[in-house]
């Protein structure tokens, strides 16, 4: 992969999914749900992975987190192949990356208590090794969560909690065995509006506080907009990563057709920007299916900017363009690419 | 010309621990072809209150005081006090509901087509070649393709074509009220912009009212002509949309703007409502939202402020504070307010 952004050079980064490709099978055939993926983080970046459903964003987590195994391609970390790993540093590579889930009324075990479900890592991890010390340990990792006054939390049960507590629980167990890597996906999609932004706090003074590095996974761009703000977001269609930029640059002048479209689709929270928006007129409005992904570029049925005989054709590749004020961006399509130029320009909508 | 009159409307749920007070004297009224948005957190009572225009609570359920009151062009009716036999004609033919979970609201075994029908006959459109033209014709209106879709069954379409298979089933027996229960939450964005712009379409052409009930103010943003903030129960806020978008005068409307972050414009300050939403069970003394009220003052916390009208006759709110809401957010100008408060 390239250089990109400027916060992440090739050999320095933590954690890096190098041409990944996971394909599943099902009873219809065999699908490719993620299609040599390349991303790097830096140690204490956030970062976000925006897409539609069936875009491949939880697969493409679930490799990063070393819960599945690529069918081709290689999860480094810390410049080691996690899949070569056996032993003792594979179980330190399991402690050092976690995963927080979606669903927190699922993740968390029914009958035990806070107390119970941040203690049991601590002990498996022989990061505590009596009672006492694992109370202490647990204190202060609901503090850190903002669960206060955290004595009173030790004792509740999930259903005494609110969705957004629980999920504070869910990161604080995360945390129990002092993670490099949290991969969050769509951590804050099934909490109430009104408390997201305080979750995502949570998650981003982790990263700047503690140097934790996240990745938030989500079909949000306003959520991706404000977590990954000073940050970058890469945007996912079909399996492909299709653009990766800083999130300002990403936002305001995207350079995919896919990436503008979403953007001009998106309804917003304040009625004279929604109604007024410059909208990109797709020329299908479903999705291809994975069973039967279109040839060269995987958007090309549904694009604006399509050319016959080439998007129709090669399969575009992530290829550097420039952005504004010399900051580099990546994108993978062929009309962007020739024209130097983003899709927003090109399109109209900038 | 007011299609639907809410008059002190309050639903109590029964439970172990006593009565849950979901909805407590809500008041509204909807004009015909006007779109009405109902916003507020989840518990905030706004799908009880949705549920219960079409008498489609839970046994559990209780309505404990008030009035519904439906005008159409040719009848009035009280709908506390219909039989089930008038129930059923009000239900589709004057008031429709779609529901939230698009799957869960099909039978799944049973093909679409045979879902019209039974709707149909359910609701006196006796003739099946008559439903299968309305039908066709309402599936066009969706932009789908009747002979395919009317054959499939609900796993065959995708989460979209069932979201507007439902929407084009309810406008079946042509009603003059829709009620729509978060209708693109779980959609895709290029889904939620085709369905907010097929709603918008249906709604010139067709001419029926709609109010909607969504946590997403986006949504509202879009389609709405007045919205209403639900807060543990109660309307806290009435206004034109655009008075709530950027002259709210509730802090908790003022709340629920800042939490929501945009992707267009500036970023602004966004943070999160503190605390969380009272037990209805017991709820505090005085205004409900005064535990996670910036504005609180001692007197918040004696009697429940009434809804009042605030700027315009037609923006009320319910805070003894307003004025105090309006000097903070000061410029009347059309600014969000994540951006004033910034």
């Amino acid at each position: 992969m390239t250089v990109s952004g400027d916060t992440t050079v090739r050999g320095t980064s933590l954690i890096e999914l190098e041409g990944v490709t996971r394909t599943f099978k099902t009873p219809a055939g065999v699908i490719t749900a993620v299609d040599n993926v390349s991303l790097a983080l830096g140690v204490g970046e956030a970062m976000c992975v925006v897409g539609e459903s069936g875009c491949g964003k939880t697969t493409t987590g679930r490799m990063l987190a070393g819960l599945l195994q690529p069918t081709s391609g290689r999860l480094m970390f810390e410049g080691a192949d996690v899949w070569q790993t056996k032993g003792p540093k594979l179980a330190a590579f399991r402690r050092a990356v976690q995963l927080v889930h979606q669903d927190p009324y699922a993740s968390l075990n029914p009958i035990r208590t806070v107390y119970q479900t941040l203690s049991a890592p601590l002990f498996k991890h022989h990061k505590s090794k009596r009672g006492r010390d694992a109370r202490a340990r647990v204190v202060e990792l609901l503090e850190r969560v903002g669960l206060t006054p955290a004595p009173d939390f030790l004792v509740k049960y999930p259903h005494q909690l609110s969705g957004g507590q629980r999920q504070r629980v869910a990161i604080a167990r995360a945390l129990t065995v002092d993670p490099r890597v949290i991969v969050a996906d769509e951590a804050v999609s099934m909490v109430d509006v009104s408390i997201r932004i305080s979750l995502l706090n949570l998650l981003l003074g982790l990263a700047r506080e503690f140097k934790v590095t996240v990745v938030l996974i989500t079909h949000d761009l306003a959520v991706a907009r404000f977590f990954a703000r000073g940050g970058r977001i890469g945007v996912m269609y079909l399996g492909k990563v299709v653009e990766l930029a800083g999130t300002d640059t990403l936002v305001e002048d995207p350079a995919h057709p896919y990436s503008t479209a979403l953007i001009a689709a998106i309804p917003e929270a304040d009625p004279n920007i929604t109604r007024n928006k410059r909208r990109v007129e797709l020329r299908s409005a479903d999705a291809p299916s994975l069973l039967a992904l279109p040839p060269g570029c995987v958007f090309h049925p549904r694009c604006p900017l399509a050319e016959p005989g080439l998007c129709d054709v090669l399969v575009p590749v992530l290829e550097g363009i420039p952005g504004r004020e010399g900051e580099r961006r990546e994108v993978a399509c062929h009309v962007a690419q020739r024209e130097r130029a983003p899709a927003a320009e090109l399109l109209g909508v900038r | 010309m007011t299609v639907l009159s809410i008059q002190d409307l309050s639903i109590e749920y029964l439970s172990r621990r006593g009565p849950v007070h979901a909805v407590r004297k809500v008041s509204f009224e909807l004009a015909k072809g006007e779109t009405l948005a109902i916003i507020g957190e989840s518990g905030s009572g706004k799908t009880t209150l949705a549920v219960s225009l079409i008498r489609l609570s839970p046994r559990s359920a209780r309505i404990t005081e008030g009035s519904i009151r439906f005008r159409g062009d040719t009848k009035d009716l009280d709908v506390l006090q219909l039989d089930d036999d008038e129930l059923r004609r009000y239900r589709w033919n004057d008031c429709a509901m779609v529901f939230q979970a698009a799957l869960n609201s099909f039978n799944p075994v049973i093909s679409i087509w045979d879902q019209f029908l039974d709707t149909g006959r359910a609701h006196g459109m006796g003739d099946s070649r008559r439903v299968r033209d309305r039908a066709s014709e309402l599936l066009e209106l969706v932009r789908l393709d009747p002979e395919r879709v009317l054959r499939a069954y609900p796993h065959e379409l995708s989460g979209g074509m069932r979201q507007r298979v439902l929407i084009a089933m309810s406008l079946l027996l042509s009603p003059d009220v829709v009620i729509l229960d978060e209708p693109t939450t779980a959609l895709d964005i290029l889904t939620q912009r085709a369905i907010i712009d097929l709603l918008k379409e249906l709604r010139d052409k067709l001419g029926f009212s709609m109010i909607f009930i969504s946590h997403d103010l986006s949504i509202a943003a879009e389609l709405a002509d007045r919205m209403l903030t639900m807060y543990a129960g109660r309307v806290v806020e009435r206004a034109k949309v655009d008075d709530m978008f950027y002259r709210p005068r509730h802090p908790y409307s003022v709340g629920l703007l800042r939490a929501v972050p945009r992707v267009s414009g500036t970023l602004g300050k966004v943070v999160s409502i503190p605390g969380s939403p009272p037990d209805l069970i017991r709820l505090p003394p005085g205004c409900a939202y005064a535990p996670r009220c910036p504005f609180v003052i001692d007197a918040c916390r004696e009697a429940e402020p009434p809804l009042i009208p605030v700027d315009t006759p037609e923006h009320d709110a319910a805070c003894i504070r307003w004025q105090d809401v309006a000097e903070t957010l000061r410029s009347d100008d059309e600014i969000p307010v994540a951006e004033k408060l910034a």
